[in-house]
């Protein structure tokens, strides 16, 4: 399993029986490969579907029938389509329960980034800023760590903010914070990830959970 | 009253400078067919609104490569890497807008609102410029309804009143822009006699449609 993987397969831990979930592009669309046999949950995409199943093999494809990423899926039994107003009115309306979203930057309050970047043309923001605003839980997961090694997690946002909402759960290789009224708090480490590679790695200031389980090094 | 017309009948109704509603998610549910006829046409000036300006070179990626457009209203340009560079070039202006603002600003266009507040985009680049208000204890801003000239959407199949049923995912805008526009011309796939879609399948009743373009028959 990569680290992509490894997230995405710890974020899938995260859902729970009947939710409705919206997954966005990236790590968060791994998400479905993960989730536990007898978990069921209903995927939900903003171009007018609720009950997306998996990816068809190539002699399936419907080119009528695609997710928010554009990518050819299929549809399960109890499926529904419907326009987009009514599928925004869904998320914006608090009918959807966990979205998971990939950020550029997240925030020692929570509050993210993930739709624009400083110094180039902004003309895409498509459904980020509804989904983070209406989702009833919203989960992060991103890299700890941008390209050039910087951390993902800052005190302050320097690209655009998508919303002032704050997300509820941080999700990164190296660890799980969850968003409290008081900032960010360390939930657990990684495999193998030691409490001071996190504090290194981490620009914005986070507090130990009383919940951190240290045994996770093992169990996990 | 016959609807059914040609594509290049459909095409006379739109003038220079018009604004035009565009369905599709991307390529999905878009009207090819009639964009494609206005790509051969010499019309120019033209503002858009649709969730995306197609691909280089597809959709209504092509009106932009033939500098057909003035002005685009949409939530995600960022897939057509030709949009951001007529952008940067100073040759299209772009009106960026969430996706579910949007979409209910085209409901609401087509349903006789003239705005709403929402919550979406509060505190953020997107909300510069327009009122804010709290509601309820909570911030929201003002976004205004839009109405276009001329609707261009896509249905799998009409019957000869203009009664629409969709495709899967390719529904997506269609069914409000057919709401919001003065003249709504749908490309569809077949037309069937009156009848024979069940009351209960249709999606756009026929009220809305003004004309029909069969996909392929021109």
């Amino acid at each position: 399993m990569n680290v992509k993987q490894y997230i995405a397969a710890r974020a899938a831990k995260e859902l729970c029986h009947g939710d409705v979930v919206n997954l966005g592009i990236g790590i968060p669309t791994l998400v479905a490969n993960y989730i536990s046999p007898d978990v069921h949950v209903f995927l939900h995409s903003e171009n007018g579907i609720l009950g997306v199943g998996p990816t068809p093999e190539e002699a399936y494809v419907d080119p009528e029938l695609v997710n928010a990423g554009k990518l050819p899926v299929t549809v399960l039994g109890g499926a529904s389509f419907f326009n987009s107003a009514d599928s925004f009115a869904m998320i914006r309306g608090g009918h959807v329960n966990v979205s998971i979203l990939g950020v550029l930057q997240v925030d020692e309050a929570g509050r993210i980034a993930n739709w624009a970047v400083p110094g180039k043309s902004v003309l895409g923001v498509g459904g980020a800023m509804d989904l983070l605003e209406g989702s009833k839980k919203v989960i992060v997961t991103t890299l700890h760590t941008n390209s050039q090694g910087e951390s993902k997690l800052v005190e302050e946002l320097t690209y655009p903010l998508t919303s002032e909402r704050r997300v509820d759960m941080i999700i990164t290789e190296l660890a799980v914070f969850s968003v409290t009224d008081l900032g960010l708090e360390l939930l657990e480490t990684a495999p193998g990830v030691s409490l001071e590679t996190v504090q290194q790695k981490t620009q914005a200031s986070f507090r130990v959970s009383k919940l951190f389980n240290k045994n996770n090094e093992v169990t996990a | 009253m016959n609807k059914i017309i040609t594509r290049e009948e459909a095409i006379e109704k739109i003038t220079d400078g018009a604004r035009i509603m565009v369905g599709g998610f991307g390529l999905v549910g878009s009207p090819l067919s009639l964009i494609e006829a206005i790509a051969k046409s010499n019309l120019k000036d033209l503002e858009i609104i649709s969730n995306n300006l197609g691909e280089p070179g597809k959709g209504l990626g092509v009106l932009v490569q033939k500098k057909q457009v003035k002005k685009a209203i949409g939530s995600y340009f960022t897939s057509n890497p030709e949009v951001v560079h007529a952008y940067q070039q100073q040759e299209l202006q772009v009106e960026l807008i969430p996706q579910g603002t949007m979409s209910e600003a085209i409901r609401a266009g087509g349903a006789g609102i003239g705005g709403f507040y929402t919550p979406v985009s509060v505190g953020t680049q997107l909300a510069e410029g327009k009122e804010e208000r709290v509601l309820k204890g909570k911030k929201y801003v003002l976004q205004e309804s839009l109405h276009a000239d001329v609707a261009l959407i896509k249905a799998k199949k009409a019957d000869r009143l203009g009664n629409l049923i969709y495709s899967k995912s390719a529904r997506n805008f269609n069914p409000m822009m057919a709401t919001a526009a003065d003249i709504v011309i749908a490309e569809v796939e077949e037309v069937v006699e009156v009848g024979q879609i069940s009351p209960e399948e249709i999606v756009t009743p026929h009220l809305y449609v003004t004309y029909i373009v069969v996909k392929g028959e021109n």
